[in-house]
Parts: C-alpha cells; sequence; structure tokens
C-alpha cells in the first residue's frame, strides 16, 4: 500500500502543479519532495520493525491472461533506491529555488511526475511494469531538456538522446518477452524462475538483451555517445536528475532482472560486459582529463564511476552489489553537489571553461572548502561516502578479476588527477580579472552544498545503517550470493 | 437488425433534411443517430441477432459486428464533433454529412457480414461515398486528383475482391461463410481455385487498408483529400476494412491463413519497413502521418495474421486507440493549415506550443501514443500484437516490429521538436472552447485506455 502511495504522491502532485500554475510551482514541488522523504523514512522504519507484509506489499491482478501484474514490494534495495530518489528530488528542487524559469509549473511538474516514474521502477516487482516506468522516465526529462535545454543543438541532441534510450529499452523488451513465453507471467518471482530454467545459451542472450538496455542508460562504452552532450545542454536541475537518479534505474535493473533471472548467462558471458565496463572506465577517465570544461569533465568522469558501478554489481557477489547499492546513493549525491558547483560558477563567470578560472579560493574560500569537500568524495578519499562505495564495488570485483580490477581501479587513480587538476586550476593560484569579483555564496547556496558535505561525510564515515539495510534483501534475492 | 436500420436510415434523413430546409438541426440528428447507433450495440449485445433470417444469412450481428460497429459509432461520433466547424458553409455540409453517412452505413455492413455477397456491398458502400468525399473541395486540383485516384484505384481492388469471391463461389458452390467453412472442412484439402480465390481476396483487401505491396495509393490520395476527410478514411474506413478481413480470416479462411502465414508476415514486415522508412523523409506533415497511418496498418496486419488463434479484442484495441490519437493529429494539423494559409509542412507546427498548448499537448500526447511510449494506450496495442505475433513464433518479425518502433519515434520527434520550438512573432491559433474541451478529450482517453485495458479480461467477449 505505501508502495503505491510512494508512486501516487510525486505524480499527483505534478498534476496539481500543472494545474496550479507558476505562482505555487516551486513551495508546491518541494513540499512533496519532503512529504516524499518523509515517507520513504517511515517506511524504511517499518522495514526495520520487520514488518514486510500488507504495509509494504501491493499485489493486485491488471491484465490477466497476459501475464501483467500490479505488484509492488519495498525491500531493502528498493527502499535504498527510493531513499535515493527522495533525497536528490529534494535537494534538486531546492538548488534550484532560486533560478527562474519560464512557467515553473511545467518545469516542476515534469520533475516530479519524473521522479514518481522512477519510484515507480523501483519498487515495483512485474517486470512489464518495471518496463513501463523505466521507458516512461523518458518523457518528462526529454521534455525537460527541450524546452529549457541550452544551446544551438539542443533539438538534435535531445533526439539522439531520446532515439538512442528507446531503442536500447526496447532490447529490454524483447528479452522480458523472450522469458515471458516460458514464465506466462511477469511477476518478477516466476520470471525468475523460468529464466533459472532456460539453457545457458538462452539465457546469454536474454542477458545481451538486457544488458544493451541498461549499457545504453549507464552509459557503458561504447554506447555513451549520448551522454556528454545532453548532461552539457540539460539545465542544471535536468543534469541532476539524469545523473542523480536515472541512470541508476538501469543499475538497479542489473541487480533486481539481470542477476536473478539469468544467472548461468552471467557467469557465462559476464566477463563480456565486465571487459566493456573497465574499458568504459579508462576511456571516459582519460577523456576527463583532457576535457577543457567542467562540465563535460564531470559528464565524463560519471561515466567513468558508474562503469565501475556496473562492473561491481556484475562480479555477482555480495561486495559487488552491496557496494554497488552503497555508490549509487553516494554517487545521487555527488552529482547533485558537483553540478551545483557548476551551477554556481555559471551563473557568475558565465562560463565553467577550466582555464579562465584561478584563484577563487582566494576570493571565497568557504565555496572552495566546501567544493574541495564534494571532490574528496568524488575521489574516494577514507571517510567519505564515495570511498565505502567503490571499496566494496573493488573489492567485489577482485573476487571475480584482480586483473580487471586493476583496470577498473584505474578509476580511483586517473579520478584524483582530473578532479584535483581542475580544482587546482579553478580554485586555487591567484585570483585573475575575471575571478577577482567573485561574489559570495548566497544563503541558499550555502545551505546546498553544505548539506551535501554533511551527507557525504555522514554516509562515509557511518555506512552502516544502508549496508544493513540492503544486506537482508541482496540476499533474499540472490541466495547463493556470498 | 436495429445497427443497420438505424445507420441507413441516418443517411436517408440527412438527405431528406436538405430538402425539408432543416439545415440546423442536421448536426444534432447525425449526434443523435450516432449516439443511438452505440446504444443499440450495447443493447444487443450478446443476443446474436440475424437478421431477414428467412431470406436466407445475410448478415449476423453477433459480439465481433457490435464490438466494431460500436467502435465505429464511436470514432463517427467523435470526428463529427472534431470536424464540425470545418465544413464552413452550410449547402455542402448536408451533403458531405449524408455521404459520410452512408459510407457508415457500408462499415456497419462491412463488419456484420455472413455471406460473402454482402461484404462486397459493404465495400462499395462504404467506398463510394469516401471517393466523392475525397473530391469534395472542388476547386482544388489535388483534391480531384485524390478522388480519381482513389477511384480508379478502389475500383481496382474491388474487380480483385468481387473475382476472388467468385472463384471461392465456383470452389465451394455457395456465398454463405458457414457453408463454405463446412464445405472446406468436409474435403480436408483446399481446392485449387479456393486458394487462388482467397489470394484475390487478399490482394483486394490488401488495398483497402494499405498495407505493402498495394499501399501507394495512400499517400497520394491521403495527401491530396481536405483533412478532415483523411481523417475519416484513415480511421472508419480504417476500422471497418480491418474488422471485415479479421471475420473473414478468423473463419472461413483461417486454413488458408495458417497455410500461408509467410505471405502475411512478409506483407507486415514490408509495410513497417517500407512505411517507416519512406516517412522519414517527409516534410509534407500530412503525408508522413499518411505514412504513419500506413505503417499501423502494418501492425494491424500482424492482427489479422494471428487471426485464427487471437481475439479480436486485441484488434478492437487497437483500431480504437489509433483512431483516437489519428483523429487528433489530423484535426490538428487542419487547424494549424488552414491558420497558416494552407501550409501542411512540418515546419507549420513550428511554436505550436505558444500559440496553443492545449492543441500542442494533444498532439503530442497523441503522436507519443501511436509511437508506442507507456504509459499511453498505443503502448498497449502495439504490445497486444507482438506478444501475439510472438506466441506464434514470428521471432523476426517481431524485431522488424520493434526496430521499425524506433524509426517511427523519429519521424513523430520531428513534429514534436517543431512544436516545441519557438517561433517569432505568431499570432495564437484560436480554437472554440468546444474544441479545446475535445482535445483535452481525446488526451484523456489516450491515457485512460491504457489504464482501462484491464476491461478487455472483464467484458464478456
Amino acid at each position: 500500500m505505501l508502495a503505491l502511495l510512494l508512486i501516487a504522491i510525486p505524480v499527483l502532485m505534478a498534476g496539481a502543479s500543472f494545474l496550479l500554475g507558476p505562482k505555487l510551482a516551486k513551495p508546491l514541488a518541494f513540499i512533496t519532495g519532503i512529504a516524499e522523504l518523509l515517507l520513504t523514512l517511515v517506511c524504511i522504519w517499518i522495514f526495520q520493525k520487520g514488518d514486510t507484509g500488507h504495509l509494504l506489499q501491493f499485489n493486485k491482478q491488471w491484465i490477466g491472461p497476459l501475464g501483467m501484474t500490479f505488484n509492488f514490494a519495498l525491500d531493502g534495495i528498493s527502499l535504498v533506491m527510493c531513499l535515493l530518489t527522495a533525497l536528490v528530488s529534494v535537494l534538486v528542487i531546492y538548488s534550484s529555488y532560486n533560478r527562474s524559469f519560464r512557467n515553473p509549473h511545467v518545469f516542476y511538474g515534469l520533475l516530479l511526475l519524473m521522479a514518481g516514474s522512477m519510484i515507480g521502477a523501483f519498487t515495483t516487482s512485474d517486470g512489464m511494469m518495471f518496463y513501463i516506468f523505466y521507458e516512461f522516465a523518458l518523457i518528462p526529462i526529454y521534455f525537460i531538456c527541450l524546452i529549457w535545454g541550452r544551446g544551438e543543438q539542443k533539438s538534435q541532441v535531445t533526439l539522439k538522446f531520446f532515439l538512442y534510450t528507446l531503442f536500447g529499452s526496447l532490447f529490454m523488451l524483447v528479452s522480458l518477452l523472450y522469458v515471458y513465453r516460458f514464465a506466462g507471467s511477469f511477476e518478477l518471482s516466476k520470471m525468475y524462475a523460468a529464466g533459472q530454467a532456460m539453457s545457458t545459451a538462452e539465457q546469454g542472450l536474454v542477458f545481451a538483451g538486457f544488458f544493451i538496455a541498461f549499457a545504453v542508460k549507464i552509459p557503458v562504452f561504447p554506447l555513451h555517445t549520448w551522454q556528454p552532450a545532453t548532461y552539457d545542454m540539460a539545465p542544471t536541475a535536468g543534469t541532476m536528475m539524469l545523473g542523480g537518479i536515472m541512470l541508476k534505474m538501469a543499475t538497479y535493473g542489473i541487480i533486481r532482472l539481470i542477476l536473478p533471472m539469468v544467472p548461468d548467462g552471467v557467469s557465462e558471458y559476464g566477463h563480456w560486459a565486465i571487459a566493456l565496463c573497465a574499458i568504459s572506465v579508462v576511456y571516459a577517465s582519460m577523456m576527463a582529463i583532457t576535457q577543457k570544461r567542467y562540465k563535460l569533465l564531470l559528464a565524463y568522469s560519471s561515466v567513468a564511476h558508474v562503469g565501475l558501478l556496473a562492473a561491481g554489481i556484475l562480479s555477482n557477489n555480495a561486495q559487488g552489489i552491496q557496494g554497488g547499492v552503497m555508490e549509487m546513493l553516494s554517487h545521487g549525491i555527488l552529482t547533485v553537489g558537483l553540478f551545483f558547483v557548476v551551477d554556481i560558477l555559471e551563473s557568475r563567470m558565465g562560463h565553467d571553461n577550466i582555464d579562465k578560472m584561478g584563484g577563487i579560493r582566494e576570493v571565497n574560500p568557504l565555496f572552495a572548502f566546501l567544493f574541495f569537500a564534494i571532490v574528496m568524495g568524488s575521489v574516494a578519499l577514507p571517510a567519505t561516502s564515495g570511498f565505502v562505495g567503490e571499496f566494496l564495488l573493488l573489492l567485489g570485483l577482485n573476487q571475480y578479476s584482480p586483473i580487471l580490477t586493476a583496470v577498473a581501479g584505474l578509476t580511483v587513480v586517473l579520478g584524483a588527477v582530473y578532479m584535483l587538476r581542475s580544482f587546482q586550476s579553478m580554485m586555487l593560484g591567484a585570483a585573475n580579472a575575471a575571478t577577482a569579483t567573485f561574489a559570495a555564496l548566497t544563503k541558499h547556496e550555502k545551505t546546498v552544498l553544505i548539506i551535501v558535505v554533511v551527507l557525504v561525510i555522514v554516509l562515509g564515515v557511518y555506512p552502516s545503517p544502508i549496508l544493513e539495510l540492503s544486506n537482508t534483501s541482496v540476499e533474499n534475492l540472490l541466495p547463493g550470493v556470498h | 437488425m436495429k445497427e443497420i436500420l438505424i445507420s441507413s436510415l441516418l443517411g436517408i434523413v440527412i438527405l431528406t433534411a436538405d430538402i425539408l430546409k432543416l439545415r440546423k438541426v442536421v448536426f444534432a440528428v447525425v449526434l443523435l443517430g450516432l449516439a443511438a447507433l452505440a446504444g443499440s450495440c450495447i443493447m444487443d449485445w450478446g443476443h446474436n441477432e440475424i437478421p431477414f433470417a428467412e431470406k436466407g444469412k445475410m448478415l449476423i450481428f453477433d459480439n465481433f459486428a457490435l464490438a466494431f460497429t460500436f467502435v465505429i459509432s464511436v470514432v463517427s461520433f467523435l470526428w463529427f464533433f472534431m470536424t464540425k466547424e470545418s465544413f464552413s458553409s452550410n449547402t455542402t455540409r448536408t451533403d458531405l454529412y449524408a455521404l459520410a453517412a452512408f459510407s457508415i452505413c457500408g462499415a456497419v455492413v462491412m463488419v456484420s457480414y455472413s455471406n460473402l455477397v454482402m461484404l462486397f456491398l459493404g465495400v462499395e458502400i462504404l467506398s463510394i461515398p469516401v471517393y466523392v468525399l475525397a473530391a469534395s473541395d472542388k476547386k482544388s486540383f489535388v483534391s480531384n486528383e485524390a478522388g480519381f485516384k482513389y477511384f480508379f484505384l478502389g475500383a481496382v481492388a474491388s474487380a480483385f475482391l468481387l473475382f476472388g469471391i467468385a472463384l471461392i463461389y465456383g470452389a465451394c458452390g455457395s456465398f454463405d461463410l458457414n457453408i463454405i467453412t463446412e464445405k472446406i472442412t468436409a474435403v480436408g484439402s483446399m481446392p485449387g481455385l479456393f486458394i487462388v480465390g482467397s489470394m484475390l481476396i487478399l490482394a483486394g483487401f490488401a488495398f483497402k487498408i494499405s498495407v505493402a505491396p498495394f499501399h501507394m495509393w495512400a499517400p497520394d490520395v491521403y495527401q491530396g483529400s481536405p483533412t478532415v476527410i483523411t481523417a475519416f478514411m484513415a480511421t472508419i474506413v480504417k476500422a471497418a476494412a480491418f474488422g471485415g478481413m479479421f471475420r473473414l480470416f478468423s473463419t472461413t479462411l483461417s486454413p488458408m491463413l495458417a497455410q500461408y502465414a509467410l505471405v502475411f508476415a512478409l506483407m507486415t514486415g514490408l509495410t513497417l519497413i517500407v512505411a517507416n522508412v519512406i516517412a522519414t523523409r517527409q516534410t509534407n506533415s500530412k503525408r508522413l502521418l499518411a505514412y504513419s497511418s500506413v505503417s499501423h496498418a502494418g501492425f494491424m496486419l500482424g492482427a489479422v495474421m494471428m487471426a485464427s488463434s487471437m481475439h479480436y479484442k486485441y484488434l478492437i484495441y487497437y483500431v480504437f486507440t489509433y483512431s483516437i490519437a489519428s483523429l487528433t493529429a489530423f484535426t490538428a494539423l487542419n487547424h494549424v493549415s488552414v491558420f497558416q494559409g494552407g501550409d501542411e509542412s512540418t515546419d507549420a507546427f513550428k511554436g505550436l506550443v505558444k500559440r496553443n498548448p492545449v492543441m500542442a499537448g494533444a498532439v503530442t500526447v497523441s503522436l507519443l501514443s501511436m509511437a508506442g511510449i507507456p504509459p499511453l494506450s498505443g503502448f498497449m496495442a502495439k504490445y497486444f500484437v507482438i506478444s501475439n505475433v510472438l506466441n506464434g513464433g514470428h521471432i523476426w518479425l517481431v524485431i522488424i516490429m520493434i526496430l521499425t518502433s524506433v524509426v517511427a519515434m523519429y519521424y513523430y520527434l520531428k513534429l514534436i521538436i517543431a512544436m516545441f520550438t519557438p517561433l517569432e512573432n505568431a499570432g495564437r491559433i484560436a480554437v472554440s472552447g468546444a474544441q479545446k474541451m475535445m482535445y483535452v478529450l481525446m488526451t484523456i482517453l489516450l491515457v485512460a485506455l491504457f489504464f482501462g485495458a484491464s476491461a478487455l479480461e472483464v467484458v464478456k467477449w
């Protein structure tokens, strides 16, 4: 029941936002986000108490003969993902609070709609419903990018983005339909059984279909080409939603669909996928080093981090998956922080060119300090949330293959190179004419950055609540994994 | 029984209204008549009425016929409402309304026949008024061309159909569907004449529903005809043609369907590829929508291909959702092009989101629905067909269906992007309040039908 409520709140409020008009849009969206967050916390509390019964589940037949059900269930992994969605949505809404948009009611309405459909994907326990939510989340973000995006090329870029991801997700549809032929239902528990009963070759094909769909969304080399341009042209809030939550639907999909449904396929052919992820890590890190603009650098850095994330999860052991869950949360928060920094830089400098900045620390030490803390989280310094996630991911991957770990582990080294170098050239040194007038942070900007930094450090020092939350569910979902 | 009376009387009443100078009430009469038609379908549900039974089984109003008649009357109702303001002069309006009503009568016959003669009669009653309607913009060269083309090619298609019927009569000695079925099952194999005859019937239908390689006329005719008539052809005519086709291939011709599945599959695949690829190159939005309509015919042919094992409710669902979406798109195109002085290019849609947000929203939703994006009903419709085709074991066809959906998304997005591209100094495109409500209603229908798809399981078919 509560799962349904989690989806209904943002979707209904999105409708309300469309109808009520621009004046109320921001407070409405913010209150919705807070309500969603509180409700998620209540769900977590119920779950911790051990009540997994009717409160957290909702089962209903939908289109019986075609095997579609209206099933939702909140387990530990889903709850972490809901927490991520609610938290990041609140941060995104709050961080855009002082920016003015055309038609804010439509903008925030679309944002809420997107959050609602992603919650749907995270909570459903029906394969077809997952597909529907996964696909639908594309529509709001497409319009956010098309209407509020920047640049001459935006219609081409959004077109590529949309067609690319649609093309990818249709492979998932084929895989789902293929397994459905044996399962006779889209209920995940039945699909798991049917999938596991298939031959290894069949499992490999199904795995390939799913992986292509997720690899486009994550994105994994060589299917990543839509990503940097889209991140660049999207409005800041849109980029945060894309990088913070949306791609997590794909990594969550690996945990929820691929690993339990086609375990033999993963153990037989998984190394291809993991190798691609490892290549993706190195390639994207190299690309990030060469970038002149900070937003593009962050886009490539995101490809590198999620490459490791996907590789760790696909290694199919408890550390890898646990690390994946942790890293998804951490990466979401860090993405908001980093892109908010870009937003601050752009609002003051009018550009995000790394070389043309410098010495901002002298002018505005507080900003530089908070920025540095976020950068530290991103390069996975111990005692930040990034460290917990990436350490576990590498640990998991190491059990699978030490060589691939060495390759994928380069993300930590190369990440330090491009993050620190860019930080150095933007913040340190002597202030030039352009940066000398760098205005102080507003109260609102300070709040956002401080919240992000606190979250990064708290989750880094005390990650066990999150890990415990997902632990039992990982074991339930993948009984063979340890 | 009531259905055929209501629909034929409706046309006659409209014609008489013209003579009796009652033009003011004609619109109300049309709506009332169509509502009565829909209502009688619901009342007769499950009765399996056979009108004029003593003269031989000509028509049968079983649930199949009633369901299709219901959909046809609802879509016609919406069509009349959506296009009311486009028929400006009162003089021609009554004529055109009468023609449309006669065509609807033909559609009713076409989905309820139980005798091949009635099938042919239905096709002709349906088509002949539409030939006139296509040419109804008398001063326009392209409209005349469209009417002419449609008439000639339609006549050829009818000839195919008639020849096919004649050959089947030769093989089985009867026009009655039940007797033909008995003969075929008694013999156990299909005689040569029967095979050739059913192939010719297939070709005739393929013309009417415009699937490749018999689709060439559709873009020209759709583009040339007045846009409201195009909307009529793309929805009501198509629904009736598919209804007639499904009835034949799910019963009498089902042995042929099983043996020549490959022919159907190839036609479906070819239609999807040709229509979608060519559509990407179109700059005229009416022609683009025409090709999109051909590609949907491909999907629906996929449903007919599975006719022997698939329930007709999925075809009905497809026809209905597709009709609503295309009706919305064509009506909006009509409004835009009238406002732009006849400009039908995709650029005419530029800045529509500012010029008329309600219309832009409705068109966006209908295009996304046609592209098959959840949670819009077009997704469910496509999904039903795809899963049935997959159960039939045609995996390669499923892959073509899915890949061409991406191609289709490309050209639908082209229109959507145009609508959301800002345009300087563009005036508002004003529509009446009633029209606005219709756009909103269509949008709601497209969303509601997605969630209401489970109703397909509730109704006793």
